[in-house]
């Protein structure tokens, strides 16, 4: 095989450390974070949210009226991208390791599993807290090209916009991979994900008596409050505990026993 | 050094394992025989902490797997070449090992040459790779961290022959120089060549174990003599018990005792050697007759 060299014969003497220490979770997740990006198909997923994001503001600069091109609706359209996809990156970082079987590897060289987990829902927390900033600074161009050309370019970047921002896609992150974890198979966790809560919306909508728990467990309704500039009220709040315990908190807890105790094979 | 104790597992009621108990000593290479399905891969799972046992206990290094603070600076660990990421380049996915292990990067171009993956292979996706550079790419994630331990399930699957004599060197040599190796196989000859004890498992459970010498040595002597009938009275009267197999008469005892025997006869031989690695293969094949086929139709 012309793949293959002559290996060079021996040097496999096994070697006497000095006492070796587990890695820390820093390291665990500069890893995770690698395996974010060191395929093709988890360098894809970022790199489309990125594309999509530019293209729904150019068309907002396109099409918008000139009085809406302001800061505000050029970042909370771009967050809507990764809103849909965070939650794919959160499924597979967890799921992958599962139906690629390097979960075999993975688990061997950590044994302690829930390092290994808790490493992965940081990488995505920081993949999330990175795409606000992606969508912070495409809005911010889109909103100095929105001055140049007529529109409106109004600067009202309040605080509360960018954290409301932050909560809802780390939200969604993390609800994702917690699909992930529970279901622990790609194709059932994405289903389940984008299925489950979709149900509520569509119940909600049909059957009367569900519309009163459709306010707190439909995380569509929940997190509407998010994508704006004002501050959640007492009893927004309220309902997005209820429904993120629902949808995130819980699945997180029996997808982490489930993991713990997985046959990995 | 790998301690096993009464490891069990079932599957509802089946025992996939059953009460398995053997050592490896350092220095040793270890064969671990068995037909596919007779419980050696849940069993090695078992000791890396993949798996929970039912009952019993493994040791690596005197502490359970899964205290190993940092395990793979202990033990390297083959279970399955093919679970590897289809997307990433073979050096990719050692670098990603490296780093979890807290390797300096240099170690990964040492190990890939060493397992004989080159500049070209290691980039190239895993995707494209034949069975036989998924083992060698396996062996070298293993050997990454430097352990004193190494946990082999089926290395030789798709290597080639070259490539199996250079696996039997480089376990040899790891050996030799005061390493523990446990390594399983479904086929006797693959392992008989390097290993220096074995471990035969059939359904689940021990069938027989003990030094390679010991197993060879229950196999007999074969031994043969123009005049059959001068031979077998001979044997007789020695209080040998001679059986007929294909290449002459199986004697159960050594070869000394039944030339001894022949010479006080007055019988000339014209064969007379250990019955070997045909003794070997007699005993796995009795040994784990029917487990296979047991296997096959669970």
């Amino acid at each position: 095989m012309t793949t293959t060299t002559a290996p060079t014969a021996g040097a496999v003497a096994p070697r006497h450390h000095s006492p070796v220490r587990r890695p820390s979770l820093l390291r665990l997740t500069a890893v995770e974070l690698r395996k974010l990006v060191d395929t093709r198909a988890g360098r894809w997923l970022l790199i489309t949210i990125g594309l999509v994001v530019v293209a729904v503001v150019t068309l907002l600069l396109i099409y918008a009226e000139d009085a809406e091109q302001t800061f505000g609706t050029f970042f909370v359209t771009s967050l809507l991208p990764a809103n849909v996809l965070l939650p794919v990156l959160g499924i597979l970082s967890i799921t992958s390791e599962w139906s690629q079987r390097t979960a075999l590897t993975t688990y061997a060289l950590v044994p302690r599993r829930e390092r290994v987990v808790a490493a992965k829902l940081i990488a995505v927390v920081l993949a999330a807290v990175a795409s606000v900033l992606v969508a912070v600074a495409v809005a911010s161009v889109g909103t100095l090209v929105a001055s140049a050309t007529g529109g409106a370019g109004t600067w009202q970047v309040g605080a509360t916009l960018i954290v409301n921002g932050v909560i809802v896609q780390v939200a969604v992150v993390l609800m994702g991979a917690a699909f992930g974890l529970l279901l622990l198979n790609t194709p059932l966790a994405i289903v389940g994900y984008l299925l489950l809560p979709t149900l509520w919306s569509v119940l909600g909508e049909m059957v009367r008596p569900l519309r009163g728990p459709a306010e707190w467990l439909d995380t569509s309704r929940t997190m509407e409050p998010l994508f704006g500039s004002d501050a959640l009220t007492g009893g927004q709040w309220g309902r997005l505990a209820v429904s993120l315990l629902v949808w995130m908190v819980l699945p997180l807890a029996a997808g982490l026993v489930r993991t713990l105790h997985r046959e990995v094979s | 050094m790998i301690s096993v104790e009464n490891l069990t597992k079932r599957y509802g009621p089946h025992p996939a394992v059953d009460d398995v108990s053997f050592q490896c000593e350092p220095g040793t290479v270890t064969g671990f025989l068995g037909p596919n399905g007779a419980g050696k891969s849940t069993t090695m799972r078992m000791i890396c902490g993949l798996t929970t046992p039912t009952a019993g206990r493994a040791t690596v290094s005197g502490h359970p797997y899964r205290e190993l603070p940092n395990p793979g600076r202990e033990v390297g660990v083959l279970l399955d070449a093919s679970a590897q990421h289809a997307g990433r380049t073979g050096r990719e996915a050692l670098t990603l090992s490296a780093y979890t292990l807290g390797l300096d990067k240099r170690e990964v171009a040492a190990k890939l040459d060493l397992v004989g993956l080159n500049a070209v292979a290691a980039k190239r996706r895993v995707r494209a790779y034949s069975l036989g550079m998924r083992q060698r790419l396996g062996l070298a994630q293993a050997l990454l961290g430097d352990p004193r331990v190494l946990i082999l399930d089926e290395p030789a699957n798709g290597l080639d022959p070259e490539g199996i004599f250079w696996m039997r060197g480089l376990l040899r040599d790891f050996a030799d120089r005061g390493g523990t190796v446990l390594l399983s196989s479904h086929l006797l000859r693959e392992v008989e060549a390097v290993a220096d004890r074995l471990v035969v498992i059939g359904g689940g459970r021990i069938v027989a174990q003990g030094s390679k010498d010991e197993l060879l040595a229950g196999g007999g002597t074969v031994v043969r003599a123009r005049d059959d009938v001068a031979l077998r009275r001979a044997l007789e009267a020695a209080d040998l018990t001679a059986a007929d197999s294909a290449d002459g008469l199986l004697v159960q005892a050594d070869a000394e005792t039944v030339g001894q025997a022949a010479s006080d006869a007055g019988v000339a031989l014209t064969e007379l050697r250990p019955a070997g690695s045909g003794g070997l293969e007699q005993l796995f094949l009795t040994l784990t007759a029917g487990e296979s086929t047991r296997e096959a139709v669970r």
